[in-house]
């Protein structure tokens, strides 16, 4: 048995073939027939909140497959969670604001 | 420039003009692999300028919809679902057909990779086809943000289950639609943008490029063209789907 090697830690880049690309896609076209149907569906305070859910699991097949992040370096993955956190931040640190701007005012 | 680093770059020169790394590979990078890693890591880090950007867009929505609230439903309900969801499969296949000229590439399969192209840019006109007749039932209506806006259909909607808005507040219903076309606008620019791209790429693979084992350049604008289905993967449930059953 031998050791790994430099050589492999940068292995030859993997090959994403038709079929999961094929299978990728009939995912996705379901989940948007899914989200569509879904809000026709009185769900309430939970509309919004399905919708985006189907929305982040389609972008995630997109990213994974489609775009390899799955078959990626570490430092790919390492950047593409970078790019989502500096998102949150963004998004958290607006609404943080937003809501506590008036309090202690009343 | 001291004797070592001379006798490096004469090495380098010689495996040059002997041929002993292939053509595409730079001389500031030691191998095929490591010069793959850089480039796909620096079209990333764009990408993540390009979260960013649309991020902005997604915020201010969010804010928006929180304030004016039966404005942005009412607006957000004269938007067509059945448009929508169209150009929605309409995207996510180009996605794939973009993802298979991706593999076509790696497999130097030149005919493939011209159809992959081809199909990509016929679904990104499609989309583009409908996002203007849906820009068109806009101008229509007098839904434009401006001087043309018409609050009549949020006073008195057509619909007897639609609930009639105040004037001052469907004149909130402008932010929908000024919102709706600054993100579907943007969205729309780098489809243009990614089609352009797409006919030089098309030409190139053409003369044969791409097909004879330098991928990079389709792998990223596979990226790219990715990202963009990503931002309306977003796009269309917050525009057209989220406002079907108000809380009133």
């Amino acid at each position: 048995m031998s050791h790994p090697t430099l050589e492999d830690a940068h292995a030859k880049p993997h090959i994403v073939g038709p079929k999961v690309y094929g299978l990728i896609l009939l995912a996705l076209l379901c989940l948007t027939a899914l989200t569509t149907g879904i809000a026709f569906v009185n769900l309430g305070v939970f509309s919004p909140i399905v919708a985006i859910a189907i929305a982040v699991i389609k972008m995630t097949l997109v990213i994974l497959f489609f775009m390899h992040v799955k078959y990626s370096s570490r430092l790919v993955m390492l950047t593409v969670a970078a790019g989502f956190f500096t998102f949150l931040v963004l998004i958290t640190m607006t609404l943080s604001d937003y809501i506590s701007r008036a309090w202690g005012l009343w | 420039m001291d004797s070592q680093t001379v006798a490096v770059r004469q090495q380098a020169e010689v495996a040059h003009h002997e041929g002993a790394h292939p053509y595409y590979l730079r001389h500031h990078f030691e191998t095929v692999e490591q010069q793959k890693e850089a480039v796909s890591f620096g079209m990333w880090l764009f990408l993540l300028t390009e979260i960013m950007f649309f991020g902005g867009l997604f915020m201010a929505y969010l804010l928006y919809r929180n304030w004016y609230y039966d404005a942005f439903v009412s607006a957000s309900n004269t938007l067509g679902i059945g448009l929508g969801t169209t150009n929605t499969a309409v995207l996510i296949v180009s996605s794939f057909t973009m993802a298979m000229g991706v593999y076509c590439a790696e497999m130097r399969n030149k005919r493939g990779l011209l159809l992959s192209l081809s199909a990509t840019i016929l679904l990104g006109l499609v989309f583009l086809g409908i996002k203007t007749i849906e820009y068109h039932d806009k101008y229509t209506e007098h839904h434009i943000p401006g001087a043309s806006f018409s609050i009549e259909d949020f006073v008195h909607p057509q619909d007897k289950r639609d609930v009639a808005l105040a004037p001052d507040v469907a004149q909130h219903a402008q932010i929908f639609f000024f919102l709706y076309f600054a993100m579907t606008g943007m969205h729309a620019l780098h489809m243009v943008i990614g089609i352009s791209i797409l006919f030089a790429l098309l030409y190139r693979a053409s003369k044969g490029a791409y097909t004879s084992g330098h991928t990079s350049t389709i792998d990223n604008f596979g990226l790219y063209w990715h990202f963009v289905d990503i931002v309306w993967i977003f796009l269309f449930p917050l525009l057209y789907l989220i406002s079907r059953h108000p809380l009133h």
